[in-house]
């Protein structure tokens, strides 16, 4: 046997152990999602003799319910307000924040830099205490606007850094350019920064988004009243109250992650631009 | 052009509200941490009684401490070889890679609480799935109470954890082994080297600094699982699951011992920065730039 057969099959062999690893690997994300999926359409005395299949009695009973009698609607809503006030705020302060650094540099430009880096490598579960204190020294407990400054103060870091992170590598001359113009700091950031930086701040703001959407924690620390809960600690609820009843509290879970889902389907490449910058770059 | 003054305008809207909500509080927790505070009357400065109590006198935050050490080293080095295998699996941008890819990204656009409840479901020892597919496969035997099991919930949930974020830790494995030049691997391949040789000699010393930033940010991020632990099982059974977060959340809103919750989260800010400075020193050396 001649060593190019002996490589081919070396290659194939390969290969089918390459897609069996994949295909492997694949199944293991999918299947449990699968199954979740499958169980909201599902009566809950058919899930408990047939969880892995097909459902044989077809129902929507568990997203009505969720819709009609739990009022999912209102805690979608609240979370629609938080996460999209918090993003917008932290995308006008960070891309402002992103400038002044760039156009510092030096000591003051590092030292700012500095200040957010280091607020990325602290847990937000190290500050909750002194954070819940503060929030219930202002009188903010149990409203939004506390939720959202929090959370706009605790996510910014990440936006700060992605986007100092991308002007970095810009090049001066670019700026240096503008001064000769005549532009301003005003005008070199809104004509010439931020059109470049289009597709870095849709990064930061995907996956911020995405955190803030989903966060447990600080809702659950400073929201206690039924018509301010946002979806995660809404769901908490449902579990604690409905138990076993997985189709009805899944419907819950499915209609909570469906925006993230959907948005995941069109802007894919700023989901993953945005986990690579947020957690590698700067 | 010199930095006009008009840039500390630039900074001032976002420094306050991050200086206000974060900074702040990081520091007032120190302060925090030598009182007795019940959340609702005075303050009482106590000194160094709460850390005294916490080093010495509290067996829960030991084992709090051990259990996130438990589910930190599990989850690096699972993750980390796992998202590395895949990458180097599927770095090439075909159609087939980007396909798979995209799937193993999925689970981490999810929240924790849909992770938790999915995995609940999973483990859940009557209806949940595991042991029903161990049943019909004969395997009885290898059915377990997963979480509720004090010996081996903790895994059970580092497990859940692995399958929600590889995904996004092969994405940043893929960046950093596209960005190696393709040159080197033909060279060594004309040096005669094999696919070992060439991962031993060109893939490795080049991904080191991504397989860095990895396990530090998957270090960080494991510290941080606060809502998966919090949403599957509460920290339960017997503290089996108590992580250091949720020992502190107990503490404090539970317990309503707020002074004593800030001093442990004291121990928890030094312990991750000495993890988090020891990772780099050690992974340090694998750098060739």
């Amino acid at each position: 046997m001649n060593d190019g057969t002996k490589r081919a099959r070396g290659a194939r062999t390969g290969s089918v152990g390459r897609t069996f690893v994949l295909v492997l690997f694949g199944l293991l994300v999918l299947l449990p999602v699968l199954v979740v999926v499958l169980a909201t359409f599902k009566p809950m005395n058919e899930l408990f003799v047939n969880p892995l299949g097909w459902p044989k009695t077809f129902t929507l009973d568990n997203y009505k319910e969720m819709i009609m009698e739990q009022s999912i609607g209102k805690y979608f809503m609240n979370s629609v307000i938080v996460t999209v006030s918090t993003i917008f705020s932290i995308l006008f302060f960070s891309t402002m924040l992103a400038y002044a650094i760039y156009r510092f540099g030096g000591w003051r430009g590092l030292t700012l830099y500095g200040l957010f880096a280091a607020g990325m490598m602290v847990p937000p579960q190290v500050n909750m205490i002194p954070i819940y204190e503060l929030v219930s020294d202002m009188k903010l407990t149990n409203t939004r606007i506390g939720l959202i400054a929090v959370s706009i103060a605790v996510f910014m870091p990440v936006a700060v850094f992605i986007l100092s992170g991308f002007l970095k590598s810009l090049p001066k001359e670019m700026i240096e350019a503008a001064s000769m113009d005549g532009c301003g700091e005003w005008q070199a950031y809104f004509r010439i920064v931020l059109p470049l930086s289009m597709s870095s701040i849709s990064a930061s703001a995907i996956f911020l988004s995405v955190m803030v959407w989903n966060d447990l924690l600080f809702p659950l620390l400073f929201i206690n009243s039924n018509d301010k809960k946002t979806l995660p600690l809404a769901l908490l609820q449902f579990q604690g109250e409905f138990m076993t009843n997985f189709p009805m509290i899944f419907a819950g879970v499915i209609l909570a992650s469906a925006p993230i889902v959907l948005a995941y389907l069109f802007l894919q490449r700023y989901f993953v631009e945005g986990a690579i910058a947020g957690s590698v770059k700067g | 052009m010199k930095p006009g003054k008009s840039l500390y305008l630039f900074v001032l809207p976002g420094l306050l509200i991050y200086l206000v909500f974060f900074v702040y509080p990081t520091l007032q927790g120190l302060v925090l941490s030598f009182s007795r505070w019940d959340g609702v009357s005075e303050k009482t400065w106590i000194g160094l009684d709460n850390y005294r109590r916490m080093l010495t006198g509290d067996d829960i935050f030991g084992k709090a401490f051990t259990n996130n050490l438990k589910f930190m080293l599990s989850v690096v080095v699972f993750q980390t070889f796992l998202s590395l295998t895949l990458a180097i699996l599927l770095f090439k941008n075909t159609r087939a890679n980007i396909f798979f890819r995209s799937l193993y990204f999925f689970p981490t656009i999810l929240s924790s609480v849909a992770v938790a409840f999915i995995w609940g479901f999973m483990y859940n020892p009557n209806v949940g799935v595991i042991n029903n597919v161990l049943g019909k496969a004969g395997l009885n035997v290898l059915a377990h109470n997963w979480l509720g099991d004090p010996k081996i919930a903790i895994y059970s949930i580092a497990f859940a954890q692995i399958w929600a974020h590889t995904g996004q830790m092969i994405v940043v494995f893929v960046a950093g082994l596209q960005a190696i030049p393709h040159d080197l691997y033909e060279a060594a391949h004309l040096d005669g080297a094999g696919r070992w040789q060439a991962f031993r000699n060109v893939t490795w010393p080049l991904v080191a600094p991504a397989a860095t930033i990895v396990a530090a940010y998957t270090t960080i991020q494991s510290f941080k699982a606060f809502d998966l632990i919090f949403a599957l099982t509460g920290g339960g059974p017997v503290y089996s699951t108590e992580i250091l977060s949720t020992y502190i959340y107990h503490t404090a809103f539970q317990g309503s011992e707020f002074g004593y919750a800030a001093a442990q989260s004291m121990g928890f800010m030094v312990i991750i920065a000495v993890i988090t400075f020891g990772q780099f020193k050690l992974l340090r050396g694998n750098r060739v730039y």
